[in-house]
């Protein structure tokens, strides 16, 4: 599996496309920070860009990698190696090459910038955020033949986690304001990892007081020790998921 | 004798599209089987269920006695030829013999393909800019690179020149004397009259006949297998 895993990893590094996207997130953290004196304010405008780009690039990356990669599948499958170390060793190089980026692109910046309880929190949600579209995208390659089906799956997957289950949101919110949703809420959020790793930044940050009555009920659970503690949870189980779902259908899957 | 690969009422379906009608057959050691039949008849879906690279519908295949289902073991006893070798693009021949070297942890104990076809003076050629030719050398270089029991060619002399063809025949023929099972799938009657000694044909994802060779010729009193071939079917 790890085996594997090294020779994704090598291949991966002759590729410049990660370099593209390590080189971007690096410039977008060095440019805040060294634009603003105020790291607070840096690091909401670095959240509010991470949670665009990282899962886009993570779920479109990871998807066309998987794609390319199907003739090194299916070399492997008929060696003496099984299903599960393949897809799983195949996760292991993509996802570690993809956070190598971010780790470099964003944690080291906000390390040297902004390192408080906030920053911490950006980089352990960045992360998580990061493996979770990688699963997601294994989810969606092994259940399409097609490559541009695959990436078309990919977005729109992203599309509906960035745009369209907030709007689904705001709908639901809308046509049954007459209830008490606040802990309905809750549960929503955990549906979707991006919201659960924006509210768990801006929560660290003070401004949660302009949320209104939720943000207060937000502030009450997700800023308690259990709260924190669930939503982590939840953004491993949003890696876990996905990925078990994949290899259920990876191996039963013709090649 | 020992029967390596056994199939029991194998059946796949891509879609609506029935590839495999149930078929039963079983393979003893030592000997060449070729498999016959015209596009589409199953060939390849029968070799790769046997690979464990597409997975059957109904029926089981054992291996040496034991189902294959969920294991992957067994791979280690089979040297696979594909029909198109695909391989990373970005990689060397010599990484690709090295990476599979490492990754089944074993050494080449079978290099004879490789100097026949002088492999190891193209180590540093990408697979991206190989020919045809050549991608089809690597991978046969590649199936009797471990000395397997079994060998399973699917289609192996297309698109090799002549004398690449016939270097793989003289192996093939070298491996039979040693006892090993060659499956190979052709299209060239020619061939696999000079090298085999059982005939499957298929025909519409059903065996039409798995006869020996000699049975065959002496059943039609033809001395070629082509003509043979005629006179059945007709």
């Amino acid at each position: 599996m790890l085996k594997i895993a090294k020779y994704i990893i090598l291949d991966i590094l002759r590729s410049k496309v990660l370099l593209a996207y390590t080189l971007l997130l690096l410039a977008i953290s060095l440019t805040i920070f060294m634009s603003d004196a105020d790291v607070t304010k840096g690091l909401v405008s670095i959240t509010t860009v991470i949670l665009i780009i990282v899962p886009l690039v993570s779920i479109v990356y990871a998807t066309t990698y998987y794609f390319n990669a199907s003739e090194f599948t299916e070399l492997l499958v008929s060696q003496p190696i099984s299903r599960r170390d393949i897809l799983l060793g195949k996760f292991i190089g993509i996802s570690s090459s993809i956070l190598v980026a971010f780790i470099i692109g964003v944690c080291i910046p906000v390390c040297l910038f902004a390192f408080s309880a906030t920053g911490i929190t950006l980089m352990v949600s960045g992360c998580l955020l990061t493996l979770s579209f990688i699963s997601l995208a294994f989810l969606t390659s092994t259940l399409t033949r097609d490559k541009a089906k695959g990436i078309g799956l990919a977005l729109m997957l992203w599309f509906y986690f960035s745009i369209i289950f907030d709007g689904l949101v705001l709908l639901f919110l809308y046509s049954f304001a007459d209830y008490p949703l606040e802990k309905v809420m809750i549960v929503l959020t955990a549906l979707n990892p991006i919201d659960l790793a924006r509210i768990l930044i801006l929560l660290q940050l003070d401004i949660s007081a302009l949320m209104g009555y939720t943000g207060a009920l937000y502030q009450q659970f997700f800023g308690s020790g259990s709260g924190i503690v669930f939503s982590i949870a939840m953004q491993l189980l949003w890696i876990i998921i996905p990925l078990l779902f994949a290899l259920r259908i990876f191996k039963k899957k013709d090649l | 004798m020992e029967k390596v690969i056994e199939v029991k009422g194998l059946k796949k379906s891509f879609g609506r599209l029935q590839v495999l009608k149930g078929i039963d057959c079983s393979c003893e050691t030592g000997g060449v089987i070729s498999v016959l039949g015209p596009n589409a008849s199953g060939k390849t879906t029968l070799i790769k269920s046997i690979l464990g690279m597409v997975i059957p519908d109904e029926g089981t295949i054992l291996f040496h006695g034991r189902p294959i289902v969920d294991t992957f073991d067994y791979k280690r006893k089979i040297g696979y030829m594909p029909q198109i070798g695909h391989y990373p693009d970005n990689m060397k021949i010599g990484q690709l013999f090295k990476m599979i070297m490492d990754i089944r942890q074993q050494d080449a104990l079978d290099t004879d393909l490789l100097k026949a076809y002088q492999l190891e003076g193209m180590y540093n050629k990408t697979m991206r800019t190989l020919s045809g030719g050549t991608l089809q050398k690597v991978s046969a270089a590649l199936a009797f690179m471990f000395n397997p029991d079994v060998l399973i060619l699917d289609e192996p002399s297309a698109g090799l020149d002549p004398f690449a063809a016939e270097a793989l025949k003289e192996k093939i023929l070298d491996e039979k004397t040693k006892g090993k099972l060659v499956v190979i799938t052709s299209h060239i009657i020619s061939e696999a009259d000079e090298i085999s000694d059982h005939i499957m044909y298929l025909f519409e994802g059903q065996i039409r006949f798995y006869k020996t060779l000699s049975e065959l010729k002496t059943e039609t009193g033809e001395q070629k297998l082509s003509k043979a071939l005629t006179k059945i079917l007709s």
